[in-house]
């Protein structure tokens, strides 16, 4: 074990290729493969989920997403639209979205019927019984697949350096072509911790934002 | 007034789970929809509140066709109570309350200030009010749930076998409290239940559905225990309803005799044994003139000498009934 690059302050200040820029640089794409996938994969898994159509799509989607390689997608992506942000966005994108759209759509679909029952019983319009009663109860298992798609593109962001981006990657990538293994362990244990310390925030979020009612039924 | 004009539900499926039926739920009556399962009462309860659209038919409230109003609104102005309660299981209690008053534009503070007085109503004291379902019994989330449904104090109230997942001493208690509720409260009231003991315990007015959606006799809990319209009523009545009907007379004008030499009594004239040979029989209980004939008839049949001992207000014993005499009142009483 060889970790004298992780621990060489060199490396801790915040130039350009610096542990700490490649952090952010990293947390970055995170954010936004993050933010994009939740945009595109949030309505459509509460919407098969509220009305019941369309359950097809959610389970194949996570079939295929899950089978699909991140890295193979990435290259073809360079293929069609040439270096840049777009291609990596792309493929990470395409990693998160599954995760999410299947625990919103599983989510809702396993929530006690006679719960909504009584929502539309009580006279909530859909979207009311949607917003104030099934994603509240679907919250939990909601937050699942978005942890885990979170772990997965924390760790997966690392190809954004194989396309001559930034992002822990680099470590990785710069250090196995120098051979120089005690940068690679560095990316390594960097992203392992990073993964742990993000699923840490968001489990603290989970504890603020899901209502201890439905903790305690669990 | 609730009316149902020649109501009719098929099932795309095929199946007619409401045949035809014409129904009048009274005002300020609680009417009691029973029968076997799959006979269209649920079907029918949840036409009221729009949850199940008619094939064809009309359902009207107070005359007013339901039909062409707006659905969300229409059940906010309609108490619904479903089995198991509903409860949502993210809120507190008193937010559960409160939710519809909410939906009706109330402030959260004020829906919340009025939840609290509906929670003491239910019986359930203020400690509950920041518990959540999960933490609660059975009994108690359906005191919840009849407290959600008065919130915005509708002026008719669906109940969807309301009581039935609950055990039978909390059933009863239920009851009780409900009866209590309803007489203050006077709703139109509609529930659902296949219980018939249920049914004529609870019900005004009670309405038996058979298989296939159809209206079997729709009369009080005395007549259909009296008079059933036919042998499907009858025996989904059940065998005991001869006995049963007689919970609904008072044994006011039932004729009493002297007291007898063998009854004991003490200082204060109040009955404590009938005596046989050198013992004491113990006499079983007693009843008073506003007590049902059901008791008097199951006093005379568990007394050790077959005669039920009627008291006063003060317990003192002022007469006796034999076992003939109530046969040949009850005869006399069936024949006028």
């Amino acid at each position: 074990m060889n970790l004298t690059y992780l621990f060489d302050p060199a490396h801790w200040d915040f130039s350009t290729g610096s542990i700490p820029q490649l952090i952010v640089s990293h947390l970055w794409y995170v954010l936004l493969a993050l933010v994009l996938g939740t945009i595109i994969a949030l309505p459509v898994g509460l919407f098969i989920g509220h009305t019941g159509r369309g359950s097809f799509i959610a389970i194949n989607a996570g079939n295929a997403g899950r089978s699909l390689p991140t890295l193979g997608l990435l290259m073809l992506m360079v293929t069609l639209l040439g270096l840049g942000l777009l291609p990596v966005l792309i493929a990470l994108t395409v990693l998160v979205i599954p995760p999410i759209l299947t625990s919103a759509y599983a989510g809702l679909r396993t929530l006690d019927h006679s719960v909504v029952d009584a929502a539309r019983g009580v006279g909530m319009r859909p979207m009311q019984v949607l917003f104030r009663v099934e994603l509240p109860m679907a919250l939990p298992v909601l937050m699942s697949g978005f942890r885990s798609a979170a772990l997965q593109v924390v760790a997966t962001a690392t190809v954004a350096a194989s396309v001559g981006l930034g992002g822990l990657g680099r470590l990785l990538i710069d250090g196995l072509a120098v051979n120089d293994y005690s940068r690679v362990l560095a990316g390594a244990i960097v992203v392992a911790v990073l993964a742990v310390l993000l699923d840490l925030i968001l489990a603290l979020a989970q504890r603020w934002i899901v209502s201890p009612g439905v903790r305690a039924s669990k | 007034m609730i009316t149902f004009d020649d109501v009719v539900k098929v099932y795309p499926g095929g199946g007619t789970a409401v045949d035809h039926v014409s129904l009048e739920l009274p005002t300020g009556k609680l009417t009691v929809l029973v029968g076997p399962s799959g006979c269209g009462k649920t079907t029918s309860l949840r036409m009221i509140n729009r949850m199940i659209s008619p094939t064809s038919g009309r359902v009207l409230i107070d005359g007013k066709d339901i039909a062409g109003q707006d659905e969300a609104l229409l059940r906010r102005g309609i108490g619904y109570v479903i089995q198991n309660a509903g409860l949502f299981p993210h809120r507190t209690v008193l937010d559960n309350v409160a939710t519809v008053p909410v939906l009706l534009g109330k402030t959260r503070r004020e829906a919340r200030t009025a939840a609290l007085g509906l929670l003491e109503r239910v019986g359930l004291s203020e400690e509950f009010a920041k518990r959540y379902p999960a933490q609660l019994s059975g009994g108690q989330q359906q005191r919840v749930g009849v407290a959600r449904a008065l919130a915005a104090d509708p002026p008719v109230m669906l109940m969807d076998e309301p009581f039935s997942a609950v055990d039978p001493v909390v059933r009863e208690q239920l009851h009780r409290e409900f009866l209590r509720l309803q007489q203050d409260l006077g709703k139109t009231i509609a529930m659902v239940t296949h219980d018939i003991d249920e049914a004529i315990k609870l019900g005004d007015v009670v309405a038996i559905f058979r298989q296939g959606g159809v209206l079997a006799q729709v009369a009080t809990p005395q007549e259909l225990l009296v008079a059933p319209a036919d042998d499907f009523v009858a025996e989904f009545v059940g065998r005991d309803r001869g006995i049963r009907s007689l919970s609904f007379d008072t044994a006011a004008e039932l004729p009493v005799a002297a007291l007898p030499d063998d009854l004991v009594l003490d200082e204060a004239g109040r009955p404590s044994g009938w005596r046989s040979g050198s013992q004491v029989l113990p006499t079983g209980g007693t009843f008073t003139s506003s007590d049902s004939l059901r008791l008097v008839t199951d006093l005379a049949i568990t007394s050790p000498v077959g005669t039920a001992v009627r008291v006063n207000g003060d317990g003192k014993a002022d007469g006796v009934v034999r076992h003939h005499d109530l046969a040949d009142y009850l005869a006399a009483r069936r024949a006028s």
